[in-house]
């Protein structure tokens, strides 16, 4: 996928089909376009997230179908539904256990605010305990609406000094 | 009739059961925690399990990850208001949620919904059913090593989605009923759309159930792997596919029947061994059931009003009339900040829903809101079997057994 | 059956008392008569199923304060209900009721979640912990005179607790949530206003005594 923000550059007098661009461009590249999610599904949020991976919405076209249970091989934690307060730790210890680069998607009121239980055992939003680089709302959200989430956090992740925090970490 | 269950049950108390801990102590068990992030437990479950190899020795289940308190805020708010939490209780068949609580606060009012708007419960019912169902054998196909026969029944789900939306507006919170009714009546044209989805789907079903009936290793997984007596499934309080799995064929909507269940002719599937693979059946004849149930129930759609039209302290008046009767607009604004009028009292209703019974118990003192409301959730009672039912079988056959057994955390956990 | 059902319950238990009830045949039952009680059901009326247990809090002051209730559904006859109710005993602050899971194994779940709920004992239960909040939750939440809101405590988690510097507190309210009182229609005082839930946030509402924690 080629666009604006990749920065290609095609020089002739090279031989041998080579491409020149900046780093960001390229390591953000691959990343946007391979974001594996790690599906914390945990209420009823869960059920649109199968349902965008199914054939009718089919998130892999924006090549996020590889739903990895295991924190280590993930990209993107998408938390579908209500986080209580028996459940935030452990979201957050799976939090802790992916590795970097890592980011956050909030499906639905609930895992955004905690929607409508305001109550004595629920998260009021789950950027209590990690951080949130895309809410979205809803009860549940459409599918169309989490796909368009993670566009926005494609572009978000295109917009990120890649290289420098490479070499700085 | 069968001879009465007498036998009673023994447990240690904590202290007999730390000494015997200490007594067996080996120490080459080994403790193995799975969930409550696990693709198999279907949610929030977390099973503390003690293996010896690869044989479990001791499963304790975790539950409560999902509590978020709906019976403290059904005591906070309107017999109207918690409509859209009982959506989320199961959330795989909200219709057949919003129908049960629907009528047990009917119960409680003394109140008898026209048959037009039962007809329309019991579509949505059945159709709730079916979606639940579809997903059940899914995560189950799925669970045991058949990833295809998820994305067929998504598929057919979306379906029913579609259906779903163009009645209720979204597309399963739909939040359908009202004390005394439900939203709107359906749509023109609708039940023909209806009667379409389940001529295409029954094609499909069967080729969605030979993916799996006949198959070798679906077969091998499942086949006398977590059989469940009867007596054990009584006792334990299991209902829905589980129970009729285990060949008792208790079905409300047959036994007691609620919502002109009565007039509809279909058949109770129950299987004869009570394992994983007779489960799987069961599921599989009941939604053949629900088409039947659905085709009778479109035929024979009567015509009337779909709401309680005697109910004025119940069911709010129609829209037009109250933007221009005076009378209708305070009857609306009572209705909105009181909540339905109910006579003090207590009802136990229960219906039976896709993973088994659903009862409310709702304790009334009079007014808008209840007093106590209880959700009896099949979920949490199929699950209390698992401390006996995973025992001296292999992790693998866990998995199988947590997948047949079709549970919902969310209405588990309440 | 109800009516022979009716005078062969109440013959062999003189002790029940007519519970009022608007759907199935109900009764009030004390103490020492509930397993007895629920035993006959079981196995001379075909009451197969424990299909709920859950309690009702009276609130605060009230005499008896926690009744457990019982719903037996027999599959064989005609899927009928009864319904048994038992005041616990004990003080205020530790009811205490019979455990039937020796009847129901089902029943272990149930009573777990109505010590959890309203901090009942069940006498002869095996295994009585929390089972929908955590270990080391300090309060009942279904008491009534628990907030909605909640309370503010410590998470499940200390080292994530340390962590995200997060803790449980009361969940903002903004003047909610709208409740109309229940009881009898009084149109003056049945006007829905804001539960006064200020009390939630570390203070405690006038006139109300503060919130015990649960003794360990």
């Amino acid at each position: 996928m080629v666009t604006a923000n990749t920065e290609l550059g095609y020089n002739t007098k090279v031989e041998g089909g080579v491409v020149v661009s900046r780093a960001d461009a390229v390591i953000n590249w691959i990343r946007t376009n391979s974001m594996w999610p790690m599906p914390m599904g945990l209420a009823c949020c869960a059920i649109e997230l199968m349902a965008v991976g199914g054939a009718r919405f089919d998130i892999s076209r924006f090549g996020a179908e590889v739903m990895r249970f295991s924190p280590r091989q993930s990209d993107c934690m998408i938390v579908a539904g209500t986080v209580t307060y028996k459940m935030a730790p452990q979201v957050r210890r799976i939090y802790d256990q992916m590795a970097a680069p890592k980011w956050v998607i909030a499906m639905g009121a609930c895992a955004s605010s905690g929607g409508m239980y305001r109550s004595y055992a629920t998260l009021q939003g789950v950027d209590r305990i990690v951080p949130v680089d895309v809410y979205v709302s809803g009860c549940p959200p459409r599918p169309e609406a989490l796909l368009d989430a993670l566009v926005k956090l494609q572009e978000k992740v295109k917009r990120e000094p890649a290289a420098r925090r490479l070499l700085s970490a | 009739m069968r001879t009465p269950m007498a036998t009673d049950y023994s447990f240690p108390d904590n202290a007999a059961r730390a000494a015997a801990a200490a007594d067996e102590f080996q120490p080459e068990k080994m403790s193995l925690s799975m969930g409550p992030s696990h693709p198999s437990t279907h949610g929030v479950l977390r099973l503390q399990m003690e293996l010896d190899g690869e044989t479990v020795t001791k499963a304790d289940p975790v539950v409560g990850y999902l509590h978020r308190g709906d019976e403290k805020i059904a005591e906070n708010m309107t017999y109207n208001q918690f409509v859209p939490y009982t959506d989320r209780l199961d959330y795989l068949a909200p219709l057949a949620n919003n129908m049960a609580y629907a009528i047990a606060v009917e119960r409680l009012a003394g109140l008898e919904v026209p048959p037009r708007c039962q007809a329309i419960r019991v579509i949505t019912a059945e159709m709730a059913r079916i979606s639940s169902h579809l997903m059940g054998l899914g995560a189950f196909g799925l669970d045991v090593g058949a990833w295809t026969v998820l994305l067929y029944t998504l598929e057919e789900r979306e379906k029913l989605y579609k259906l779903f939306e163009e009645l209720t507006g979204a597309r399963f919170t739909t939040s359908y009923t009202r004390i005394g009714g439900v939203t709107r009546d359906v749509p023109e044209g609708w039940l023909g759309r209806v009667n379409a989805f389940c001529d295409q789907f029954l094609p499909i079903l069967e080729e969605i159930l030979r993916l799996l009936t006949r198959n070798k290793i679906f077969m091998d997984r499942t086949v006398d792997v977590g059989v469940i007596s009867k007596t054990d499934a009584l006792a334990y309080g299991l209902t829905g596919p589980n129970l009729r799995g285990s060949g008792v064929a208790l079905d409300l909507r047959k036994d007691k029947p609620y919502s002109g269940y009565e007039q509809y002719e279909f058949d109770v599937p129950v299987g004869t061994t009570g394992d994983c693979y007779d489960r799987y059946l069961v599921r599989g004849e009941e939604m053949r059931q629900s088409v039947r149930i659905l085709r009778q129930a479109i035929a024979k759609f009567p015509e009337g009003p779909w709401y309680a039209t005697d109910a004025r302290r119940i069911f709010a008046p129609p829209k037009d009339k109250v933007m221009t009767s005076m009378e209708e607009l305070i009857q609306n604004f009572m209705l909105v900040t009181e909540g339905p009028q109910m006579p003090p009292g207590e009802v136990y209703f229960e219906a039976e829903n896709p993973k088994g019974i659903l009862g409310f118990y709702v304790v009334s003192k009079g007014g808008g809101v209840p007093y106590r409301l209880k959700i009896r959730s099949p979920s949490f009672c199929n699950l209390s079997i698992l401390p006996k039912a995973c025992v001296g079988i292999l992790i693998s056959d866990v998995v199988a057994i947590l997948g047949s057994l079709d549970f919902v955390m969310g209405e588990c956990d309440r | 059956m109800s009516a022979e059902f009716v005078t062969a319950f109440k013959s062999r238990f003189p002790m029940a008392v007519d519970r009022a009830s608007a759907d199935h045949p109900a009764f009030n039952l004390p103490y020492d008569e509930v397993v007895p009680a629920l035993r006959f059901l079981r196995d001379q009326w075909g009451f197969e199923l424990l299909m709920d247990l859950t309690a009702i809090d009276g609130g605060p002051g009230t005499e008896p304060r926690f009744t457990v209730v019982y719903h037996l559904l027999a599959p064989n006859r005609g899927a009928t209900y009864v319904r048994i109710a038992a005041p616990c005993a004990g003080p205020e602050d530790e009811p205490a009721a019979p455990s039937v899971v020796g009847l129901w194994p089902g029943a272990n779940w149930h009573e777990r979640e109505c010590w959890d709920m309203f901090g009942i004992r069940f006498d002869g239960h095996p295994d009585l912990r929390r089972i929908l909040m955590w270990d080391g939750y300090p309060y009942h939440p279904l008491r009534k005179e628990f907030p909605l809101a909640g309370v503010e405590t410590d998470l499940p988690v200390a080292d994530i607790q340390e962590e995200t510097g997060t803790r449980v507190v009361a969940a903002p309210m903004a003047g909610g949530p709208f409740v109309a009182s229940t009881g009898e229609v009084n149109l003056t005082e049945a006007e829905p206003r804001a539960l006064d839930q200020s009390w939630s946030d570390r203070r405690v509402q006038p006139g109300q005594t503060p919130l015990r924690q649960v003794k360990e």
